[in-house]
């Protein structure tokens, strides 16, 4: 049997993964485990940036995956970032192992607005999915309300919702 | 046009913003490919097609300026986009200069590489569709119908390519019935006015005032029954061609209104007084012997001269019979296909018939001709009898037949008339049966 490991990078303990757990099982139909893996986060931060290199991130959470990992999702606090964009909100090998997501720019506080603890898991459950979906060979949807919807700014991510569109389903034989 | 069908090539020496870049895309299901170097993408150019190269300034070896005067020398129509670092801003805004479609300072907002990417594929897209689009449009725009192998319509044709691409006055000269119009439309057809009509006006269907209306146009209450505004036909023709057919039977007053409008490009309409400018390419035609008129005192010479810049004389069908059969041909598959016929061949007895004719109504005559066997012919072949000429056929034009070989060829060609019954053709050729038959039998003829 092989799960999908959902690895905290260096996060809060206060930071629950529970719902994020339920929703990528449901979603995916395979079981999870959540894990830590050894991320050296420091050698991966960039000082003239001010930001952490999403695909270094990557790079080290698929170094050495367990034997019964089908895909690898790792979810950071940090901003990440690849090198020709500001910002990612995450980053995904496309049909691949590994995935990776952060809830820097996920939470209301970083724009200036009263921390909404529930928005920011909901928001970081739709971004999981959607890398995840990566890794499944899925590419951005059209479909606006799909979570494989294309979104660039946060209120992207709050327009759309967190399960996939029966499009999608259908091209990664999910019913 | 799926994102699949978009190619994007990245041309970055820094391999972590190739990656990047190439990651980024392929998310969207573009096709996606990287090179390190000018030289690399240049022979990814030769390879293979791309739509988009989004292409760094700042590269060792050829830089991203030249290799963008590069790309648009293999294909002006492919999006180039700049990677610029802040530094070198300058250099971008001479490349938008250049022909690049955007340029995008490192790092850019997610937001803004989207936006951006989508309005290139869109503006790609509608480069294509539009080169498609003038594509379908040249084909079924010029016109197919000028058939033939013969020296002389070949030397037609070199002369309408010759003179098409200018705007120079052209006037055709040929007798009724040789085409005209389509050497004209061919004419328009490959000139830089194609894309705008061509009006035609046959100035010999209509009186000196009417046809002033028709040319020129008028204001409401010009005339009695003038109740609306008309645009006349030259306004019709800006930015394209008017063919004015029959040109030689226009009366005096026209000729001097023409006159002026040729030079000044410039008229007013019937009951008008304002001018109205135009810009049109002429093109006339006539059958009438023009330089006789003009010694008759009948025809203007200052507008002979201004019409005449460029001629072109058609040969009568006579004089190019070796195309006779071509044309047949040409128009029993455009017929079968209107008629829904599957009639795919003509009898050499048929074509030697329309080599022998003299053809006075010239193509158009051969053409009615062929349409009228069309509709008569049973089977897939056109045969003799399927033919009928407004003109008795001249089976003798050389004139150097024996007596033997047209009276062979008239009895052939009435025993076809007749369905091949005797009595009939006797009866038509005012023998008797017994002397048909004794004649069928002498020159082994089919009944």
């Amino acid at each position: 049997m092989s799960y999908i490991y959902l690895v905290p990078i260096h996060l809060h303990r206060s930071v629950n993964l529970e719902e994020l757990t339920r929703c990528v099982e449901n979603t995916f139909g395979v079981r999870t485990k959540t894990r830590s893996f050894k991320i050296d986060l420091p050698g991966t931060y960039d000082p003239i940036r001010k930001q952490y290199n999403s695909s270094l991130i990557l790079r080290q959470l698929i170094a050495y995956p367990p034997v019964d990992a089908c895909k690898i999702l790792g979810i950071t606090a940090v901003d990440l970032f690849i090198p020709i964009l500001t910002y990612v909100f995450g980053e995904a090998q496309l049909d691949g192992i590994g995935a990776v997501v952060s809830l820097h720019r996920l939470q209301n506080q970083f724009y200036g607005l009263p921390e909404n603890h529930t928005l920011m898991k909901d928001r970081l459950i739709k971004e999981a999915v959607h890398e995840l979906g990566h890794t499944f060979g899925l590419l951005h949807c059209t479909n606006p309300g799909c979570a494989l919807n294309a979104s660039t700014y946060v209120e992207n991510i709050d327009q759309k919702s967190h399960e996939l569109c029966i499009d999608c389903r259908e091209a990664i034989g999910l019913r | 046009m799926k994102p699949s069908d978009m190619g994007i090539l990245i041309v970055d020496d820094e391999a972590s913003v190739r990656d990047a870049l190439r990651k980024w895309f392929m998310l969207d299901g573009y096709r996606v490919d990287t090179a390190e170097d000018a030289s690399r993408a240049l022979q990814m150019l030769q390879d293979d097609s791309w739509d988009i190269v989004l292409l760094d300034i700042k590269m060792p070896g050829m830089d991203g300026l030249e290799l963008q005067r590069r790309i648009k020398q293999i294909d002006k129509d492919i999006i180039t986009i700049i990677i610029t670092a802040f530094a070198s801003v300058d250099t971008s805004i001479q490349a938008m200069k250049e022909g690049a479609f955007d340029y995008i300072i490192k790092p850019v907002d997610p937001d803004d590489m989207s936006h951006l990417i989508r309005n290139a594929v869109q503006q790609r897209r509608l480069l294509t569709e539009n080169l498609k689009l003038r594509q379908q449009l040249e084909e079924v725009s010029v016109p197919d119908e000028i058939v033939g192998e013969s020296p002389a319509i070949k030397q037609v044709m070199a002369r309408v390519a010759t003179v098409a691409q200018t705007d120079s006055t052209v006037m055709i000269r040929g007798e009724s019935g040789t085409g005209k119009e389509l050497i004209a439309l061919a004419i328009h057809s490959h000139s830089n006015r194609r894309y705008f009509p061509m009006i035609t006006i046959n100035c010999g269907a209509y009186t000196e005032g009417l046809l002033e209306s028709e040319l020129f146009g008028h204001e409401k209450g010009a005339f009695t029954g003038a109740m609306y505004r008309r645009r006349g036909k030259l306004e019709m023709a800006d930015k394209g061609t008017i063919f004015l057919d029959e040109i030689g039977n226009i009366g005096k007053k026209m000729q001097m209104d023409l006159l002026r409008v040729i030079e000044s490009r410039q008229f007013t309409r019937l009951g008008g007084d304002k001018e109205v400018s135009v810009d049109f390419r002429i093109v006339s035609a006539t059958n009438r012997d023009l330089e006789m008129a003009v010694k008759d005192g009948s025809f203007r010479e200052d507008l002979y001269y201004r019409l005449n810049v460029f001629s072109i004389n058609l040969p009568p069908l006579r004089e190019r019979k070796s195309d006779i059969s071509l044309i047949a041909r040409f128009f029993m598959k455009k017929y079968s296909r209107s008629m829904n016929k599957n009639v795919t061949d003509i009898s050499p007895e048929t074509l030697d018939m329309l080599m022998k004719y003299n053809w006075p109504g010239n193509i158009r005559e051969l053409r009615n001709v062929i349409e009228r066997a069309m509709v008569s012919v049973q089977g897939s072949r056109i045969e003799t009898g399927d033919l009928s000429f407004p003109f008795q056929p001249s089976l003798a034009p050389s004139g150097d037949e024996d007596l033997e070989t047209v009276e062979k060829n008239h009895i052939k060609h009435i025993l076809a008339r007749s369905g091949g019954k005797v009595a009939q053709a006797a009866a038509i050729l005012g023998i008797s049966r017994l002397t048909l038959y004794n004649k069928i039998e002498k020159y082994k003829l089919k009944k």
